[in-house]
């Protein structure tokens, strides 16, 4: 991650983004005239090439349905789908594949832990942890959950910074905890958290730990065993990944002993009218045909990454974000919004006088994709008394040239109010 | 005063001259919001906001004689230049006219592609509560 007092800034000279960029092929192409410039990754990365031609591969000659099949295609496909899952496994450090579950995204995996670890482990009375940075998706269903059990909702605040106030946590906690779920690093601002020290103190207290790393796991390694957490939730598509796939982490102990989520194909071992008894972990918590293609072609997008290497990626991020910030920050009008010391490469700001929307669609006109608005995290928002911002956020394949571009055109912009 | 007809011909006429670059055009539709008559700060309130837009606009209208006028405004620059470009068509005119306006400027000078679905809608939203407020009116004088 990026901090403010490092090094980071020297970055990696000998790192081989055109090369990276012409394994992209959606960038290039020009969007309103001009040559794109994609600065949304916090929303979805682009796939490289290899990635869209094992989607195309799969359907035109492994395509079958999975587990359980008599014929040459179902072996080929399931021996490709659970190859996925033991890289994934690598990826994270989980201790076996079978705590590694696939679902439709991040927030499938968070509202299949609110409903069957939530169903099974909450009670009335019982406390559950979030902090006032969350994006929807691990918000509403701790809010549902606690509405139906008649449980407490718990925020822990934020400083102006953008960095949640530890000391307030701490006294959060208490044996009435059941569970903290927390993001890694925050969509909207790029806040990375302390996780580890977050998970420690939860588990001081008996609480379990739900980690969304939908926003850390495209940038750092995220390993499950160092971080001790109990669940993590993460998407593909953020990972250089096909969309609509998720994984969710679990510790056996918990994933084994919760309820499934759906009923359905594939969950089951025996089903009679008398009563169902349920598959084993993993499949117990993966109900009907799953997302096959896409859990396959994932594969070229973790090999990608494992090419790269993580710690290559997040210098060439970390360089990327030094200099937009240090740019754009010269701009008359400019407001960052979030200046934490840790962050990823994601900056959220402020034109003054101008609404973000004005600013994306004039960015747009210009070829520049980055999002505006309240990126899923109202209350973070209402926190900082503003309906939302303009996000740029930066990934593997992007360049100095393009935030060059961005500042002129963002300079142009301001000079409407500025 | 030009006749409905006249001012929506005027408007493409304006817009084909910016062409397909779509800087300049969105850029023209937020200086089209710069010169928007000031709206009464008072008015910004619940009741009279338009239901259906992504940005926040405010709708007020009044009668001069038999003519409908609206008073409008957005927190967003580009959608105060799209309702400057509706009340310069549909302002001081009789309800009956406003009721009965075919907006085809709007396909014509390609809007839709301009500013996309999701404001495609709010601008729907805009045109049809101008119409209802007309409407409104007609009934009233019909009564």
């Amino acid at each position: 991650m990026y901090r403010k007092d490092s090094v980071a800034k020297e970055g990696d000279a000998g790192f081989p983004v055109e090369s990276i960029r012409k394994r992209f092929p959606i960038l290039h192409q020009e969007v309103n005239g001009r040559p794109l410039v994609y600065l949304d990754n916090a929303a979805t990365s682009q796939k490289p090439l290899s990635v869209i031609q094992a989607l195309n591969q799969y359907y035109s000659t492994d395509n079958a349905n999975i587990h359980r099949g008599a014929h040459a295609l179902a072996a080929r496909a399931t021996d490709q789908f659970e190859r996925t899952r033991q890289m994934v496994k690598s990826f994270i450090n989980s201790p076996s594949e079978e705590q590694v579950i696939f679902t439709k995204g991040t927030t499938e995996g968070i509202n299949l832990v609110a409903s069957s670890f939530g169903r099974k482990f909450i009670q009335e009375g019982d406390e559950i942890i979030i902090s006032a940075m969350e994006h929807h998706s691990n918000i509403v269903p701790w809010q549902m959950l606690c509405e139906e059990k008649g449980a407490e909702l718990k925020v822990i605040p934020i400083t102006d910074e953008g960095e949640l106030i530890l000391e307030t946590y701490e006294k959060l906690l208490t044996p009435k905890t059941k569970l903290v779920a927390i993001q890694h690093v925050s969509n909207a601002l790029g806040t990375v958290h302390p996780i580890s020290g977050i998970i420690e103190k939860a588990h001081e207290v008996g609480a379990k730990v739900l980690v969304d790393a939908a926003q850390s796991s495209s940038h750092f390694l995220v390993d499950v065993q160092a971080l001790d957490c109990d669940f993590l939730a993460f998407s593909a598509h953020k990972l250089y990944g096909p969309t609509g796939l998720g994984i969710l982490y679990g510790k056996r102990e918990l994933l084994e002993v919760m309820p499934p989520y759906q009923g359905g194909g594939e969950m089951i071992k025996e089903v009679d009218f008398d009563g169902t008894t349920f598959n084993d972990i993993p499949f117990k918590f993966e109900a009907g045909t799953p997302n096959i293609a896409d859990v396959i072609a994932f594969q070229k997008a973790l090999e990608f990454i494992q090419e790269l290497g993580k710690d290559r990626i997040l210098a060439h991020e970390n360089e990327l974000l030094s200099y937009a910030t240090d740019k754009l920050g010269s701009i008359k009008g400019f407001i960052p919004v979030g200046t934490a010391s840790q962050k990823v490469s994601v900056l959220s700001f402020l034109i003054n006088g101008m609404h973000p929307f004005d600013v994306g669609m004039m960015l747009d006109a210009m070829g520049i994709a980055v999002r505006t608005g309240h990126h899923c995290a109202q209350p973070l928002m209402k926190r900082f008394n503003i309906e939302g911002t303009v996000r740029a956020s930066f990934a593997v394949y992007n360049t100095k040239q393009e935030i060059d571009t961005l500042y002129n055109s963002l300079s142009r912009i301001a000079k409407r109010k500025n | 005063m030009s006749d409905i007809q006249s001012v929506q011909e005027e408007i493409i006429e304006e817009f084909s001259i910016l062409g397909d670059d779509k800087e300049s055009t969105i850029f023209y539709i937020m200086e089209l919001g710069d010169k928007l008559p000031p709206f009464p700060e008072e008015e910004k309130k619940e009741d009279n906001i338009i239901k259906g837009c992504q940005s926040k606009v405010w709708l007020i209208t009044k009668t001069e004689g038999d003519k409908v006028v609206y008073l409008a405004d957005s927190n967003t620059d580009i959608t105060k230049g799209l309702i400057s470009l509706l009340i310069r068509v549909l302002s001081h005119r009789k309800a009956d006219e406003i009721v009965n306006a075919d907006l085809y400027f709007i396909s014509k000078i390609g809007m839709g592609s301009i500013i996309g679905s999701q404001r495609s809608n709010g601008l729907a939203a805009m045109i049809k509560q101008m119409k209802l407020y007309a409407l409104a009116y007609q009934s009233k004088l019909n009564a």
